[in-house]
Order: C-alpha cells, then sequence, then structure tokens
C-alpha cells in the first residue's frame, strides 16, 4: 500500500506493506539508519522515534497505521537539541548503538516533564537497554539537559 | 516444493579458525592487497597518513566497540606526532600484520589489551613518523634535522623556516625509517592523561550518523533473514520454499551450511518470508540436553581429578593439621552476550573476489574463514570493519561473516545478512557455566593456611586456540586464580576439570575472572565472617607481599600485586565508610581482584527485602589502572563494567531445554535497566605512573562477589547459586 507521512518535517510517500514497521521503512526505505535495531519486540527502545511528538517504539508502529503523522527520527533532533549537547557535554555513548533510542527517549520526556526527578527518569528511561552501560551518564546527561534552554 | 537437504557434514569454521589462527602468540602473516597502501607517499607509516592539504589520518586497528579505541588509541599517536587531536581524521585499519596485537598473537580486539599493546608502539609511531617528516623539511632546507623541531603538524627550522606536515609528507614517506626512536617523559604528555579531552566519536553517534555494520548501504544490495536450527548441534533437513518464492520483493532462497536464508529487497519482506518456510531441523546431538542433566554430569566431572594450574607446600596436609576446615561450593550460570546490535554482515561474494563489510572484533580471521567457506583465497577477501554496536567478546567469533558469504556467493548479490534478536541470542557462544569447589584449613584465630581450590567448567580455548590448552589447562579458564594473591602457607592446590557441556562457549567480557575471582571472593568472605573479622582487614592482612610470577597468568603483568591491593583496599575502606552501622535489610560488601594488570576494590550497598528481591543502592570503587590514557573514559569503563557485571550476578541467566536455549529476547534474558542500577556510582583512580592496565573487563567480575557479600551482611544469606535472583538468595 501507499503511506504518506512525515519525517523531520519533509513529506514522503512509501509503497510497502501495510504491516511494515515503521522502524524498516525508515531504515531500508527511506534510509534513515540512525534509528537502531534491537530486539524487534519493544523491549531494548533502540528503534525509539517520536510520532506526533511521543516516544514510540517503531518496531511496533505499522506503517499502515501511521499515515499521515509526523515522525521524528535521531536526524531530526537537529544536532544541536538540548539532549545532544547534554550527551555530547558528558561523552555518553560509549558503542552508541543504543544511544538514538535513549536520546528520543530523553527528549520526549523532558518535552513533558521539565525538570524530571530519578523516579521519573527510572520511569520514562527504563524501557531503553544500554549494554555498556551509560546510565550513569544517561542519568546526569537528562538532568543536565533540563537545566538547558 | 519442498527442498530436501543433502546430509553433507557441515563445513567446520572451527577447525578452519583453529588452523589458521594456530592458537595465541604465533603471528601469522597475512598479505593483502591494501597493505600496500602503507608505503604510498604521504604515509610515513602504516599507523600515520599526512595529506598535502595537512589532513592527519589516524589508523586505528582495534575495533571500537565502546572502549574508546577510537579516542585512546590515536591519543597515542598524536602525543608524539605533534599534532592536534581534535582535528585527526581516523580510520579502521585492514587486516595487516603490522597491526597484530602483540599481547594477543592476532589482529584481535579482546583481552583488555588495546592500550597496553599500544602504549609504547604507538607513541613509537607517533614519533618515528615525526621524525620523518622533520627530516624531509631539514633536507629541503639543507641544515641539520637537529635544529629543527616539530609542533602543531608544523616542522620548524633555523631562521624562522616554517614547514606545515602536508607539505613535507611526501618526501617524508621515502625519508630513512629512524632506527633510535626516544620518547617524551610523561611530565611532557600533552595529549595522554588529558582530564578534559572528548571522544572523537560521539559528536557522530549522537546524531546516529556513526555506521555501524548493520546500516552498511552498498549498491545493488539485498537484504536476508535467516533460519538456523533452534537446537544446538541440530541441522536443516528440509524447508518449503513455495510460499516465499511467490512474496513480491523475494529475490531467492537460499540454502547455506548453517541453514537457510531468504534474501529479498528489504530486511522485512525476507524475515516474513523466512517465516513461511517451515523448516524442519535434525535436533542433533544435544536433543536431550536440559539443566538437570548439564548441571548433574558436572557434577560428577567435578567429583574427578583435576589438572593442577598451581599449587605450594602440602595442601592436604595443610588442611589435616588446621583447627578448622570450611567448604563452600558456588555455581555460576551461562551468560549471553547479547550486544544491542545482533549479529550482521554485509558480504559481495564474486568469482575472483569478496568484500566483507562486518562489525567484528577479529578481522584478521575473516578471509582465512571467508576464503575457507566460498573456495577463494584469502588474499582475494577484503574486510572492512565497522562500528561495533556492542562486542563484549560475542564478535571475536567469525560465525556470521561465514553465514553472509555463503548467502551472497548463492544469491548471487551483495547481500546484508541481518539476524533477529531471537536469532542472535539463541546462537551465542555462551560465557561458561562452572562449579566452584574451595576448601579451606584456617588456624584458632581463623586464619588462612591450605586451600584447595577446584573448578569444572568447559573450556573455550579448546574450541578457538586450540593450541594454547597445555596439560588440560586452558589459561583462559584460570585467569582470576592463577594469580590468587593471598598467603596459604601450609599450602595450595588449585585445578580445573575441563568439561564439555553439549553449550558452545565464548570469550565474554571478563572471561574466567567472571567465574574464578566471583567464587574465589565470596570463599574469602565466608572465611573472614569465620574469623569475625573485618572483612576488608582480613584480606590486607594476608595479602602476598612477595614476588611470585605466575605461569598461567598471560593477560596479568605476573608481577607482585599485593601492595596495589593494599592501597586500593585502603582506599575503598575509606571512600566507601566501609563498617559504618547500617539499618537492618541494608548492607555492605566488598571484593578485590587484579585482571590484565588493573587492581580493583569494590564496596557495594545493597538492600534485601523480606522477599529475598536485592537492591542495588550504592557501589564505591578503586581503581589502580596504572597511566591512565584517556581518563574520562577509563571512568566510563568502569562504571559500564559494574552495570554489566551487575547484571551477571544479579539477574541475568542462560538455561537449555532439549538442547535450546530458553531465552531469545530481552525479557527472557534480563539485563540491567536504568531502574536497576545504583543510583550512586563512585570511582576513584588510584594516581599512578606505572604501565597502562586493561580497563575494559576487570570490575564486571569484581562487582558480582561485592553484591553477593553485601547481600550476606544486609540478609545473612549466603548466594552460592548465581545469578542473585530472590530463589537464589533465599536458598542460601
Amino acid at each position: 500500500m501507499k503511506v504518506s507521512f512525515k519525517v523531520n518535517g519533509k513529506s514522503e510517500t512509501v509503497e510497502v506493506s501495510s504491516d511494515t514497521p515503521l522502524l524498516w521503512v525508515l531504515r531500508d526505505t527511506l534510509g534513515y539508519t540512525g534509528t537502531k535495531f534491537g530486539c524487534g519486540k519493544a523491549l531494548c527502545g533502540a528503534c525509539t522515534v517520536h510520532l506526533n511528538g511521543r516516544a514510540v517504539r517503531s518496531c511496533q508502529t505499522q506503517i499502515g497505521s501511521i499515515a499521515g503523522s509526523d515522525v521524528t527520527t535521531i536526524e531530526g533532533l537537529g544536532g544541536n537539541h538540548k539532549v545532544q549537547r547534554a550527551w555530547e557535554a558528558l561523552d555518553v555513548p560509549q558503542c552508541g548503538y543504543c544511544q538514538p533510542g535513549q536520546m528520543m527517549s530523553a527528549s520526549a520526556l523532558l518535552s513533558t516533564n521539565k525538570n524530571p526527578s530519578d523516579e521519573d527518569i527510572d520511569a520514562f528511561m527504563s524501557g531503553n537497554l544500554c549494554r555498556c552501560g551509560t546510565y550513569p551518564r544517561i542519568r546526569a546527561a537528562i538532568k543536565a539537559a533540563a537545566k538547558m534552554s | 516444493m519442498e527442498k530436501i537437504v543433502k546430509n553433507e557434514a557441515r563445513r567446520d569454521f572451527l577447525k578452519v579458525s583453529g588452523s589458521a589462527a594456530g592458537g595465541l602468540a604465533l603471528a601469522f602473516y597475512m598479505p593483502t592487497a591494501r597493505m600496500a597502501q602503507a608505503a604510498d607517499g604521504g604515509s610515513p607509516n602504516a599507523w600515520v597518513k599526512i595529506a598535502a592539504d595537512n589532513t592527519v589520518t589516524i589508523m586505528v586497528a582495534r575495533s571500537e566497540m565502546g572502549q574508546d579505541v577510537y579516542t585512546s588509541m590515536p591519543m597515542l599517536v598524536a602525543e608524539e606526532l605533534e599534532v592536534d587531536i581534535n582535528a585527526v581524521q581516523v580510520e579502521f585499519a585492514p587486516p595487516a600484520e603490522v597491526y597484530i596485537n602483540s599481547l594477543l598473537g592476532g589482529q584481535l580486539t579482546g583481552g583488555s589489551t588495546a592500550v597496553r599493546d599500544g602504549w609504547e608502539k604507538l607513541r613509537k609511531a607517533g614519533a618515528s613518523a615525526r621524525m620523518m617528516l622533520v627530516a624531509a623539511a631539514a633536507d629541503n632546507w639543507g641544515v641539520d634535522a637537529s635544529k629543527c623541531s616539530a609542533a602543531n603538524g608544523m616542522v620548524k627550522g633555523p631562521g624562522g623556516k616554517k614547514a606545515t606536515y602536508g607539505s613535507v609528507a611526501a618526501k617524508a614517506s621515502t625519508m630513512e625509517v629512524p632506527k633510535e626512536v626516544p620518547l617524551k617523559p610523561a611530565s611532557q604528555f600533552k595529549v595522554v592523561g588529558k582530564t578534559k579531552q572528548k571522544r572523537l566519536d560521539t559528536a557522530m553517534k549522537v546524531r546516529g550518523t556513526a555506521g555501524f555494520g548493520i546500516d552498511t548501504v552498498v549498491p545493488g544490495m539485498k537484504y536476508a533473514a535467516v533460519a538456523m536450527p533452534p537446537m544446538m548441534g541440530g541441522s536443516l533437513i528440509s524447508y518449503d520454499d513455495a510460499r516465499a518464492k511467490k512474496m513480491p520483493g523475494v529475490h531467492s532462497v537460499v540454502q547455506y551450511s548453517r541453514g537457510v536464508a531468504v534474501v529479498a529487497n528489504d530486511y522485512w519482506t525476507a524475515k516474513k518470508a523466512v517465516a513461511t518456510l517451515d523448516p524442519q531441523w535434525d535436533a542433533g546431538p544435544n536433543a536431550d540436553l536440559d539443566m538437570t542433566s548439564l548441571w548433574s554430569k558436572m557434577e560428577d566431572a567435578s567429583n574427578g581429578a583435576g589438572a593442577v594450574f598451581r599449587e605450594s607446600g602440602n595442601a592436604d596436609q595443610g588442611l589435616a593439621q588446621a583447627d578448622k576446615m570450611i567448604t563452600a561450593e558456588y555455581r555460576l550460570p551461562f551468560q549471553s552476550h547479547a550486544p544491542l546490535e545482533p549479529q550482521n554482515t554485509t558480504a559481495h561474494v564474486t568469482a575472483d573476489k569478496a568484500v566483507i563489510i562486518t562489525p567484528t572484533q577479529f578481522q584478521q580471521l575473516v578471509p582465512h574463514v571467508v576464503a575457507g567457506a566460498t573456495g577463494l583465497k584469502p588474499e582475494q577477501v577484503e574486510v572492512q570493519t565497522t562500528f561495533l554496536g556492542g562486542g563484549f567478546g560475542r564478535r571475536v567469533e567469525v560465525d556470521y561473516c561465514i553465514d553472509a558469504a555463503e548467502i551472497s556467493q548463492a544469491a548471487g548479490v551483495p547481500v546484508k545478512m541481518v539476524w533477529s534478536r531471537e536469532d542472535d541470542m539463541t546462537h551465542d557462544s555462551y560465557r561458561p557455566a562452572g562449579i566452584y569447589k574451595l576448601t579451606a584449613g584456617v588456624d584458632a584465630n581463623g586464619k588462612l593456611q591450605a586451600l584447595k581450590f577446584k573448578s569444572t567448567s568447559p573450556s573455550i580455548s579448546s574450541r578457538l586456540f586450540p593450541s594454547i590448552v597445555k596439560d588440560g589447562v586452558d589459561p583462559f579458564a584460570v585467569e582470576g586464580i592463577d594469580n590468587f594473591p593471598y598467603l596459604a602457607d601450609a599450602g595450595m592446590n588449585f585445578s580445573y576439570v575441563m568439561h564439555d557441556t553439549g553449550v558452545q562457549v565464548g570469550y565474554w567480557r571478563g572471561v574466567s575472572h567472571n567465574l574464578n575471582a566471583v567464587a574465589l571472593e565470596c570463599f574469602i568472605d565466608e572465611l573472614a565472617k569465620n574469623a569475625g573479622a573485618d572483612p576488608i582487614q582480613y584480606r590486607i592482612d594476608m595479602l602476598d607481599m612477595g614476588s611470585t610470577k605466575h605461569a598461567w597468568s598471560g593477560l596479568s603483568a605476573g608481577v607482585p600485586v599485593g601492595a596495589r591491593m593494599k592501597t586500593v583496599l585502603e582506599e575503598v575502606k575509606k571512600k566507601s565508610r566501609f563498617g559504618k552501622k547500617m539499618p537492618a535489610g541494608k548492607g555492605q560488601g566488598v571484593a578485590v581482584m587484579e585482571g590484565y594488570n588493573t587492581v580493583i576494590a569494590i564496596v557495594a550497598e545493597v538492600t534485601v527485602d523480606s522477599t529475598m528481591d536485592v537492591t542495588v543502592d550504592k557501589v564505591t570503587a578503586v581503581v589502580d589502572g596504572g597511566t591512565l590514557i584517556h581518563p574520562d573514559q577509563a571512568l566510563a569503563q568502569i562504571q559500564g563494567s559494574i552495570n554489566f557485571g551487575q547484571g551477571a550476578g544479579m539477574i541475568s541467566e542462560i538455561t537449555v531445554k532439549n538442547g535450546t536455549v530458553q531465552q531469545d529476547n530481552f525479557d527472557g534474558y534480563r539485563a540491567v535497566r536504568i531502574n536497576e542500577t545504583p543510583k550512586v556510582m563512585d570511582v576513584h583512580f588510584v594516581k599512578s605512573d606505572g604501565a597502562p592496565g586493561g580497563l575494559g573487563e576487570p570490575a564486571t567480575a569484581v562487582i558480582v562477589p561485592a553484591l553477593a557479600n553485601a547481600i550476606h551482611a544486609a540478609s545473612g544469606k549466603r548466594v552460592r547459586t548465581f545469578p542473585a535472583l530472590p530463589e537464589n538468595v533465599a536458598a542460601g
């Protein structure tokens, strides 16, 4: 089927089967490879993107269900987003594979909670796995980003 | 139509790898087409390329899997090359003899060796290149090189003469390679040890532009999804490709050694088509394998004789004469590496060439195994290493590179093969499980007099590097105990029972430190408790301060660590306020270890509730890692290792039923999440000008006994079976 939607503000139309996860449309069809595949079951958060401003797992989001929606990927954060600046200032990434998903979750958290507590961070970020164990810096970077304009 | 698979013996890549690698410490020469580039104009040596426009490129010959080689190794080159580290380009090196890791004998990333191997080698490479650039400029000016100097990418000569590196690079590459290459003293370091140095790969990792293996795209590329036997040692009997072949977007269905693959225009189509293949499997030799029988057989094996790898005095006599004998047995489970980037490789195999683009820790082996699988010659195989989305030892294995090459060859197109998480987790080479039996003889004061240690566990190296296994001892199975740091004057007898379980095992971050040192440091805590002693002081009092070099300590320094252990133990006692009064249900535990020439003491603080559920509240670590190249990332490695080790010690476990791994994703195989990590992680480094220690692995092991000992302090329960899930704590 043909589906039209926006990725990072740009209109896209793809022709794929309607059950194709948004993840694979982004990666394979449109070339937005910043969004990562980790588990395919919404267990790791590596594929997190924003759908109409809310964080979703793109591996569980069928393309047929999002016609007309706005999708933001890590490429669309722009590079100067406060979460990216905080991540860079604290050198959060190690292998870096989970970090696009971590930053998409963190930016979604900060969009609704300007000053998240440790408990807020735990609750919102526990769906994003990091096998390298960058958690102390993720926590610190979210707090640092919260203080940025 | 249904395809019946001919019952051919699966080509054994292990055999290939065994003969190709020939074992650690046996470097082998492998010419590649790209090696010639090392002598091109503008390349004073294989580590540095300088373009006419002054672009400086530093080659990194280890795989970047999070541990910071992308920055820390160029820092070593830049220190002596006298260039701005933040302006250099970094390239991953192809396989070539010059890039062999002298601590491992292969171009291999592992064993926390990258910086230790590079410490002198890379500074000398930078210095040698600088000297050749200076010599070239001096020759142009007709002055003596000793009258010239280099700084910030520029050669300066008498009378204000200046030449950029780029302007003399081509000539420099023809100058004589200096024989004597003096290095600057630590007091003059400008790059090494710089606390504010940022990682060179952060910007792209923060923007999503870092190229991992799975992000590879080559012209004409198709995508492959696979079906592999779920049972260990199983094989394909038949499959039905009728439905798959009718699906739009499917290019082909191909059988390969390990299973069957669908090659399609995109991954989702390939994956959906694989689900229609209805593969039938021969369960193979492990069809009845389950954990009950596995542990039972391992227990039987542990009652037999082991190979003695360290002995002094007469342990039996010492035990017989002791005032008291104390025994304990610990069991440690299988673990999956589970790097977040599932295994994948992009392969393009044609009649006379193969290009393999892959996230690998062992690029040197890839041409050999791909040649073996495709019929090409190793020199016809080009390997490009990408960023690795985690490694942890999984990508020392080259199985997935072979698979992708076979699939590309059969399909006749460039193919990116991507495993599902389920493929990855159920086709790992797992951290060995093991049984650890310890018997101590103590005197009336509880002081250790004699110790017997016996481990029973599968050997990893018997499969991967058989030539290093000698007299029944795999050196990678005795780490963390061969360097036993304490005194037991009456006698010690340490033995290893090599026991194959049918589960394929592999090098997992920290390798057998994560087994032996866990058992040992838990046991030492039991001895301290018996003695009624402070567990830190108990350890300090029995440290061997003498000079002992242990035969098997291949990756450890093999030098005395007693004084370094005393320092970290005393420091961690202060920093953690060890022994402070804790409320009911809370406790502190300590552990110490030397591994990879790094000495670490950790104090963990936990809360154990009435259901024996454990919360990790705080971790304090004191680390003597020698000279730190990139201090902030040394810290990052310790932080990450503590989280990684916590998972293995507390919640993660792989089990087997009917020869099939029971955990296939992050629901069954739990990995530590942010809400489970300690809110306070306090890491300190001992100031040291010693040789750098390895930092990527040791803390993964030390955290586990520190947690177990804290659980005992909080609950009175000894964790003897890991992970420390509530049922295993309750049983203690």
